[in-house]
């Protein structure tokens, strides 16, 4: 299937398509019928899961994804009966789960650094509403007993709520109370059709579940709730919240304040106090802003950033430097023993690399880490706590985990010289420095640049040795977000998204965006410089 | 650098052969040691029968297994679950990477279409921004998708496996494309002439031809798999669900009061079979490497 080149386009457009034929004549003779019988399994199994994505998806009326799925089933199916999309046929399974997990998140990525997503902004406004005015609810002072009885209906709890009128109502806190057939004994509902009803037992042992729940009395968030605080009589309760919907309106029915939904994502009252959870809007360049700007966030982004740039470039310095000098030292071939000396040094690269900076970690401990209590005979050096000192040992720890890579790397590049280069220049009269300097080093430098490019990117996300030695720490108390004096930019973005009081999703995309632009200002240098995008011509 | 200096010349031979060879041993022996400081010492204290970091500072002084037994059988550290998911999660993603990237790299490699260069393009530039990067949008995309389907969401290894595809055509298919553009084409031009279609060329001819890349491959995905702890400690929520990454990272978060032994038991456990494979594959590896500009 190589292309010809040939100097008459309209025998060559002939040509191809001879040729097409001439394939298509082969694929049909060869497609033996067990392949056959395979390939509809396989796309009887991917057309079944699709059917079945849709059937549950229009549950959750989620008509956008439906239609998405629909049109990508309906493109894997024309790939793999067409006879023409040959080379698709071959891409598309790789190519849909890059699009999902890695473009698309991508992209969402973005999108996520223009809303305030985060801890207090999770969903919709309507859920915000429902959980502010269930968070606030208060018994009804002459409340009637309601009897009710704890149902199930799979793992979802539900109360089966009988009315001083006799009739039974059932529903579950994601449900509001409707009518339902049920059976009485004596004037309490026990049983409805589609629901287990709960033995005392059961109640018992989930007693903290079934005490929390609050069945809405209707849809009308202000009419309240059933609870019931023993599993066996129900009250009504009211929520000292009033939503007016028209208005958009939340009231606190006590102290009569009106909060208001001002545009911020949460209801807001005119002193500026604010109800949460609110809901998630777009913030525009909002999160971008505050980053830059606010001063407790300013400081840390650009110690953050410097230092994350110091490490990349310190990591792969120290690590070639290295390892090109190993690579020499043990590049003779008189040397006796040189296979046991690189396999014992390889060791460090072999091992999962989350393991080894645990261990470093045990090891630096201050108090009671193996350096300070042995090597260094009690000594009380802060290995991991003193803000200089920690970035020194995540170097060396980087070091470690490093240098065999060089070293391999450097030794192959070094074997890959011929012999008749040395030879040559020792005949005219150079030293051997002279010789290194001038001559293999820059043959090694060419072949090992794009290999050191890659390391540098590699090490600016090199998330695991930061958060496994010192967890970004020693922490930087001042700052209002969990950030350290040895965090990185990626452990920066963890630790504001996922770890501490609050979750800030959008503030740690922005940041994500930011490494988006400085990896690619550097991916963008490093193509123009090294041109390997050239050899993908052929 | 140079240790030569600092010694002194006692007797000519000697000097000649410290000049020679001598220094070269002397470094290696100081590499060997700094390479060998924390393998020495997370054995010893696997094998330390008690349990605190600073009863692990004298090396070897106690042997016994009593570590081993500990975090194998400690019901809340479920170490055997954290090892299983750990194989399974890695082992699949690496056996779908390689398939996904060799169907790829075979389309790349054999047939010249329209976008061809615009893909093999895309690969180079897609593996500069890793999976990481996205994390956040990772985590709201499978909780999300947990909202309907409950199997592939949050806390799940299935949906776990499926994020890591999405790396699946990155660095790895391009280190295929270059080896499978070594196996001469008049191979699979000879077997379509005896009437082989392309799916019977590619599955019964061409990857038994790349098997040794497809084994690298498989390696470095199962490596960087084990070593992933970002997306799998946001994505596996509960304990009995996690890898070997997020389970033995929070079991040593605060390194005084963890039971120091019995980590570097479970470390070392951990660090065995990769070890392992790695040495044995290691030319291959080392060769795949330099091609491919990985780490």
């Amino acid at each position: 299937m190589t292309d010809t080149q040939t100097a008459d386009p309209a025998s060559d457009a002939r040509r191809t398509r001879r040729r097409r034929q001439a394939e298509q004549l082969a694929e049909r003779a060869s497609g033996g019928v067990r392949a056959l019988v395979l390939k509809l399994l396989l796309l009887g199994i991917v057309d079944a899961i699709a059917v079945y994505a849709v059937l549950v998806l229009i549950g959750f009326e989620q008509w956008v994804v439906i239609g998405v799925i629909a049109v990508v089933t309906a493109i894997v199916n024309w790939v793999y009966f067409s006879r023409r999309a040959l080379p698709a046929k071959y891409l598309t399974p790789g190519v849909v789960f890059l699009v999902l997990f890695q473009v698309f998140v991508l992209v969402y990525t973005g999108y996520v650094a223009f809303t305030n997503y985060g801890t207090g902004h999770n969903g919709s406004k309507e859920q915000a509403v429902a959980s502010l005015m269930a968070s606030a609810l208060e018994r009804v002072p002459d409340s009637p007993t309601y009897p009710v009885t704890v149902v199930q209906q799979g793992d979802e709890l539900g109360l089966l709520v009988t009315t001083p009128e006799g009739d039974a109502l059932v529903g579950t806190s994601e449900r509001p109370l409707e009518p339902v057939d049920a059976e009485f004994d004596g004037d309490r509902a026990v049983s409805a059709p589609g629901w287990t009803s709960l033995q005392f037992a059961e109640v018992l042992q989930r007693q903290s579940e079934v005490s929390e729940l609050a069945v809405p009395y209707s849809d009308d968030p202000n009419d309240g709730a059933i609870r019931t605080p023993d599993g066996s009589n129900g009250y009504r309760y009211t929520s000292s919240l009033e939503y007016d919907e028209a208005a958009g309106t939340l009231t606190d029915t006590e102290s009569g304040k009106v909060y208001r939904d001002t545009g911020v994502g949460a209801f807001t009252a005119d002193d500026g106090t604010q109800l949460l959870p609110g809901w998630q809007i777009t913030v525009g360049f909002d999160n971008f802003v505050r980053a830059v700007t606010d001063q407790r966030l300013a400081g840390p982004l650009v110690y953050v950033t410097l230092w994350t740039f110091a490490f990349a470039l310190i990591s792969v310095a120290s690590t070639f430097f290295l390892g090109l000098f190993l690579a020499i030292a043990f590049n003779n071939a008189r040397m006796r023993g040189r296979q046991v000396y690189r396999v014992l040094m390889i060791l460090p690269y072999a091992i999962p690399s989350f393991l080894s900076a645990l261990v470093w970690a045990g090891m630096m401990n201050q108090s009671f880490g193996f350096l300070n209590e042995v090597i260094f005979g009690g000594a009380s050096i802060p290995w991991l706590t003193d803000p200089v000192m920690a970035k020194i040992s995540i170097l060396i720890v980087n070091l470690w985990l490093g240098f065999p890579y060089m070293f391999l790397v450097c030794t192959g590049a070094l074997q890959s010289i011929p012999d008749e280069l040395q030879e040559a220049a020792t005949m005219d009269g150079a030293r051997p420095w002279a010789v290194f300097r001038l001559i293999k080093l820059p043959l090694l430098l060419v072949s090992v640049a794009p290999l050191l490019i890659a390391s540098f990117a590699f090490n600016f996300n090199n998330f695991n040795v930061v958060y496994m030695l010192t967890d970004g720490g020693p922490r930087d108390s001042a700052a209002p977000i969990p950030v350290g004096y040895t965090d990185i930019l990626i452990s920066m973005v963890y630790k504001v998204a996922f770890t501490g009081q609050t979750r800030d999703y959008g503030l740690a995309s922005a940041y994500s965006i930011i490494i988006f632009i400085v990896v690619a200002v550097i991916s963008i240098i490093a193509f123009r410089r090294t041109k390997s995008l050239e050899e993908l011509n052929g | 650098m140079s240790a030569a200096v600092d010694l002194p010349v006692r007797r000519r031979t000697f000097g000649r052969w410290f000049a020679d060879t001598g220094w070269r041993h002397l470094v290696g022996l100081v590499m060997v040691a700094f390479s060998l400081l924390p393998i020495v010492f997370v054995f010893s204290s696997s094998l330390n029968p008690q349990g605190t970091l600073t009863g692990s500072n004298a090396l070897f002084s106690k042997i016994g297994i009593d570590s081993y037994v500990r975090i194998l059988t400690d019901p809340k550290v479920p170490f055997p679950m954290w090892f299983a998911n750990t194989l399974i999660i890695a082992g699949i993603t690496a056996i779908a990477t390689v398939f996904l990237g060799a169907l790829a790299a075979y389309a790349f490699s054999r047939m010249r279409f329209t976008g061809r260069r615009f893909g093999l393009i895309t690969i180079v530039v897609v593996q500069m921004f890793p999976q990481l990067l996205a994390v956040v949008a990772i985590f709201l995309l499978l909780s999300t998708i947990g909202d309907w389907f409950p199997a592939l969401g949050l806390n799940t290894r299935l949906g776990l496996i499926l994020v890591y595809l999405g790396g699946a055509l990155g660095v790895n298919t391009y280190l295929m494309y270059g080896f499978f553009n070594t196996v001469p084409q008049s191979i699979d031009e000879a077997a379509r002439i005896d009437g082989a279609g392309h799916a019977r060329v590619f599955f019964t001819i061409i990857l038994r031809l790349v098997a040794p890349i497809l084994a690298v491959v498989a390696l470095l995905s199962f490596i960087a798999t084990v070593n992933e702890f970002v997306i799998a400690s946001v994505v596996l929520i509960d304990t009995e669900q996690q890898t070997l990454a997020v389970g033995l990272t929070k079991l040593v978060s605060n390194p005084r009061y963890a039971d120091w032994s019995a980590f570097s038991a479970g470390a070392v456990m951990s660090a065995l079979p990769v070890v392992a494979l790695f040495l044995f594959l290691q030319k291959y590896i080392v060769g795949g490497l330099t091609a491919g500009a990985v780490k």
